[in-house]
């Protein structure tokens, strides 16, 4: 299987560290993928509630250029590219929406066009739990994780193929097999966080994001595991603002569910880009090593 | 032949895209059609009156109406040429209306269609014969399935009525969901006062063979003589020695049983008798959790049983009985609410059905009366009730409304206030439908004289906040605002389907039912109670959902269905059946194989084995007609060549 690799815009900025820390796991696991040449934004939420047909356009590109350099699947961390990559490929189906989507393009779209997945579920379709645990070099077993997958990863339903929609739950068999053994059923774990609204509407997204990162410390989670850069920024980077608005203090790391799965394969913490994030991660680090040198004592001691 | 052509106008339902003169003109071009005319409304009494008068007028000997579907008034114009002087199978009704004006708009095709839908009929009835009912006896008694309200109205009505009346329950006791009920609405009056003695008077009526722990395993035979086979399940103690006294459930150790009766609200013993009030007043044992049985260690209850009741031996029995009709009374079921995810897909403990509130509230349940939150036995101050929870949403493939949610919601938002005074109830609700008598003065009454918070809109999500209590988060769409409720207890009102099983009966009792599992009535309007197949009635809401008053009324139709056929001691046969033409039968028996109804048998004919239909077996389906590879079966009034003339003529241009 040829794997076409599409960061999305973010990666390269706001979630560079979701970008280092995917890269990391995929090449300890062995999993390999060419980034698409000359791609361009997928459109994000702009574009699509503009047009769809401009939407359809830039995706299509996206997936037109992954299928000249003969990928049959393209990947994408961010649940918004994936969202709209198979939007615009669902759409696609409708000869009338094509012509319409055509006249936006330099070439004529093509009839077959690669598939579109997250890493996430690419991770999961590639590997089975045995396979990943082999690499697993520090056990997340005992690290209270709280499962986060945003509004988006898991819908629309029959596009984003990701199970029940309410309780998607690949993530956290991703984390079991890293050993993760406390991972928190977490009842909010595909409640918006407010997303965009950020910008037009702070008191919003503060009182969405304030809600997780509420209940997520009530539950005395150790650290919040995400796959959408979105929701990373609005529960991490603007965690202040939803302490403000709820009238208290959060200290709630916001880690993506790929530098989880890193720390657990023994990379370094640089490499995965843990100090990209505002609330210091240091303790959920601290937590995972004491608790492995921990078992390792009882076992003997030995290394 | 004289044959008369009545077209029919059906006001403008078909004279609005049928030239319906231009028709009746047509067919006066017909073989031995010597008088045609249109009608404004055939099937009225005028209408009727002129066929009549035609009939005497140009002494016809067939009649041909083309009007609607020949499903509702086709027995109405049977009985007009009948009172003419006509055999009633020598009618032929065209279907002009659904098959042709309902469905195109072309005023020339619609005619050209209507002309020839007519001249098929006419060529049909010109190889009719007539045709005449064989008359035979019935079995005066009546098999009510389920012992609900509606069971219980329909089985005391007969019995009243004199008619012997089998009631089959597959619980313990009958009740059905009624007895589980607090109170009800409008009058919040005592479920169980109410319903308690009509159960009694269904245990001592005279007239009434009550089997409890039973279901119908099969059913043969057709209207007014019914064979059906009662499986009375084993329920290892003796019923007739059962006082029901109870020591037994007392003694049994095996505590840890899921209260079915109490909607799994609380634990019974492995032996029990449901409630206080069952009918019959009877201990079965539950075998899956009974230690004797699973492990063979125990045998107390038949220590302490002072009547030897108990048999641990005991087996399911099969016994027959003879009905000449049945009445089917199977209730529903809630649907699986646990799809709903957001909801939390059942693993919330304080998140609760309406039912399970119910027996809550209700003093012979498992907490004596007391509301508690199952979670922790406190005594919730906020209750969020959600209605239309697997009701009215398309996303989950349900979109009929049960019916009946926004009532009991409203009066357990009431019932809530009386039990805790300081309590503050919450109902998210999408529309209050409140049709019956006193029923919005009802609700009104739950808002403004009981303060209950109605919030119009649907819930997205509930969750444990962390303290022991649940965020309820939902949109208000007459503020247009999100809203947010924390409170100790949530009660979905969860839609309902048709009882589990019901599918299964259905195909026993040859009758209809739709996705849901709810039976098939008649006629949606002028036939609520019949089904299509004879001498099978519906009642309550095994038919569609329907309140207590509405399951009482259709309880006590469907008696009085029974209580008309009934008032005839002999029953018509339709004679519309198969028969075998002996001298080209090679009695190969595949007919007697391909029927469904068991009516063909073999039988020696002049010293050869031929097929023979017992007349008043055969249903008329056809299927033996077309196995049949000699043609020496034919179905009356379908006969091969009736149905080639109709194709005849068709294909002759």
């Amino acid at each position: 299987m040829n794997i076409g690799y599409y960061p999305g815009c973010s990666a390269k900025g706001s979630s560079l560290d979701y970008e280092l820390s995917s890269a990391a796991v995929c090449r300890e696991l062995g999993l390999v993928s060419s980034e698409i040449t000359d791609w361009n934004c997928c459109g994000s939420t702009p574009a699509h509630a503009i047009s769809s047909e401009l939407s359809a356009a830039l995706c299509t590109r996206n997936l037109m250029q992954a299928s000249k350099q003969g990928a049959d699947v393209v990947m994408t961390p961010c649940p918004s590219c994936l969202s709209n990559l198979l939007h615009a490929k669902e759409r696609m189906k409708n000869p009338e929406f094509r012509k319409r989507v055509d006249e936006l393009l330099d070439e004529p779209s093509k009839e077959d066009l690669p598939e579109a997945t997250s890493v996430m579920q690419m991770i999961g379709r590639m590997y089975n739990t045995g396979q990943i645990a082999a690499h697993v070099k520090m056990s997340l077993a005992g690290l209270r994780i709280a499962p986060y997958y945003g509004c988006l990863m898991s819908r629309p339903a029959d596009l984003m193929n990701f199970g029940d929609p309410e309780n998607p739950t690949l993530m956290e068999s991703l984390l079991a097999a890293c050993g993760a053994t406390d991972i928190l059923d977490f009842p909010l774990k595909t409640e918006c966080c407010g997303a965009a609204s950020g910008i037009p509407h702070r008191p919003l997204s503060s009182v969405n994001s304030g809600r997780i990162l509420e209940l997520a410390t009530r539950m005395e989670a150790d650290c919040i595991a995400v796959c959408c850069p979105l929701c990373q920024m609005n529960l991490d980077l603007r965690q202040k603002q939803a302490g403000r608005q709820a009238k208290t203090r959060f200290d709630m790391p916001v880690l993506y569910y790929t530098q989880l799965m890193g720390l657990a394969f023994g990379c370094d913490e640089k490499e995965l880009g843990l100090d990209k994030l505002i609330a210091r991660p240091d303790k959920v680090v601290d937590k995972i090593k004491a608790l492995n040198t921990a078992v390792r004592e009882a076992q003997g001691g030995k290394a | 032949m004289r044959i008369g052509v009545f077209v029919c106008h059906c006001g403008s339902n078909i004279a609005g895209t049928v030239d319906c003169k231009a028709a009746a003109e047509s067919a006066l071009a017909l073989p031995d059609v010597v008088y045609a005319t249109d009608l404004m409304y055939t099937c009225a009494e005028p209408g009727q009156a002129a066929i009549e008068q035609a009939i005497h007028d140009y002494n016809l000997t067939g009649v041909v109406v083309a009007s609607c579907s020949p499903r509702m008034h086709e027995p109405t114009f049977r009985r007009t040429v009948e009172r003419a002087g006509l055999n009633r199978y020598m009618f032929e009704m065209a279907n002009i209306r659904e098959h042709v004006s309902w469905i195109g708009k072309d005023m020339v095709a619609n005619t050209n269609k209507a002309c020839e839908l007519i001249g098929m009929a006419v060529a049909k009835l010109r190889n009719n014969r007539p045709l005449y009912a064989q008359r035979f006896d019935i079995t005066k008694s009546v098999l009510v399935i389920g012992g609900g309200v509606a069971g219980i109205q329909a089985a005391l009505d007969c019995a009243d009525g004199g008619i012997p009346v089998i009631l089959v329950e597959k619980e313990p006791t009958i009740g059905g969901k009624m007895a589980k009920l607090d109170k009800t609405f409008p009058t919040v009056d005592c479920s169980a006062c109410i319903l308690g003695p009509k159960m009694v008077d269904v245990a001592q009526h005279p007239n009434i063979t009550l089997y409890a722990c039973s279901e119908v395993d099969d059913i043969t035979g057709y209207v007014g003589n019914f064979d059906v086979k009662i499986r009375r399940k084993a329920t290892y103690v003796d019923w007739s020695k059962c006082t029901g006294c109870g020591t037994c459930t007392e003694k049994c150790p095996s505590k840890k049983v899921p209260d079915r009766f109490n909607e799994n609200m609380g634990l019974t013993t492995a032996i029990n008798i449901p409630f206080p009030q069952a009918i019959p007043k009877r201990a079965s044992i539950n075998p899956q959790y009974c230690r004797k049985l699973t492990t063979g260690k125990c045998g107390i209850c038949a220590k302490v049983c002072p009547t030897k009741a108990i048999d641990y031996t005991m087996k399911d029995e099969i016994i027959t009985v003879k009905v000449g009709s049945v009445i089917a009374a199977t209730g529903y079921d809630l649907m699986d609410w646990t799809v709903y995810q957001e909801y939390g897909g059942g693993k919330y403990p304080d998140v609760i059905t309406s039912l399970q509130y119910e027996r809550l509230l209700n003093a012979s349940g498992p907490t004596g009366g007391h509301i508690v939150r199952p979670s922790d036995g406190k005594e919730p101050k906020k209750v969020v009730f959600i209605q239309c929870v697997g009701s009215r949403d398309k996303s989950i493939g349900r979109p009929l409304c049960s019916g009946f949610c926004c009532m009991y919601t409203a009066k357990q938002a009431v019932l809530t206030k009386d039990h805790i005074p300081d309590s503050q109830s919450y109902v998210f609700y999408m529309d209050i439908r409140a049709v019956g008598k006193l029923y919005d003065e009802f609700t009104r009454r739950a808002i403004e004289e009981y303060g209950t918070e109605y919030i119009r809109g649907r819930v997205s999500k509930i969750y444990p906040d962390g303290n022991g209590q649940y965020v309820v988060c939902g949109v208000d769409t007459l503020l247009g605002q999100r809203i947010e409720v924390t409170c100790d207890l949530v009660v979905l009102a969860v839609g309902i389907e048709a009882s589990h099983g019901a599918s299964h009966l259905a195909e026993k009792l040859r009758i209809s039912y739709d996705q849901y599992g709810f039976f098939l009535e008649g006629h949606p309007k002028l036939r609520p109670v019949e089904t299509n197949t004879a001498g099978v009635f519906l009642a309550g809401v095994c038919q569609g959902t329907k309140d207590i008053p509405s399951s009482v009324a259709q309880g006590s139709a469907a008696a009085a269905k029974v209580l008309a056929l009934f008032s005839r001691d002999k029953l018509e046969n339709d004679p519309q059946i198969a028969h075998v033409n002996p001298a080209r039968c090679v009695a190969c028996g595949k007919c007697i194989r391909c029927c469904p109804f068991g009516a063909i048998k073999e039988e020696t004919f002049r010293g050869q084995l031929k097929a023979k239909v017992i007349d008043t077996v055969c249903q008329g389906c056809g299927i033996c007609t077309s196995t049949c590879p000699q043609g020496a079966i034919q179905l009356s009034h379908a006969t091969d060549n009736e149905i080639l003339a109709e194709v005849n003529l068709l294909c002759q241009y």
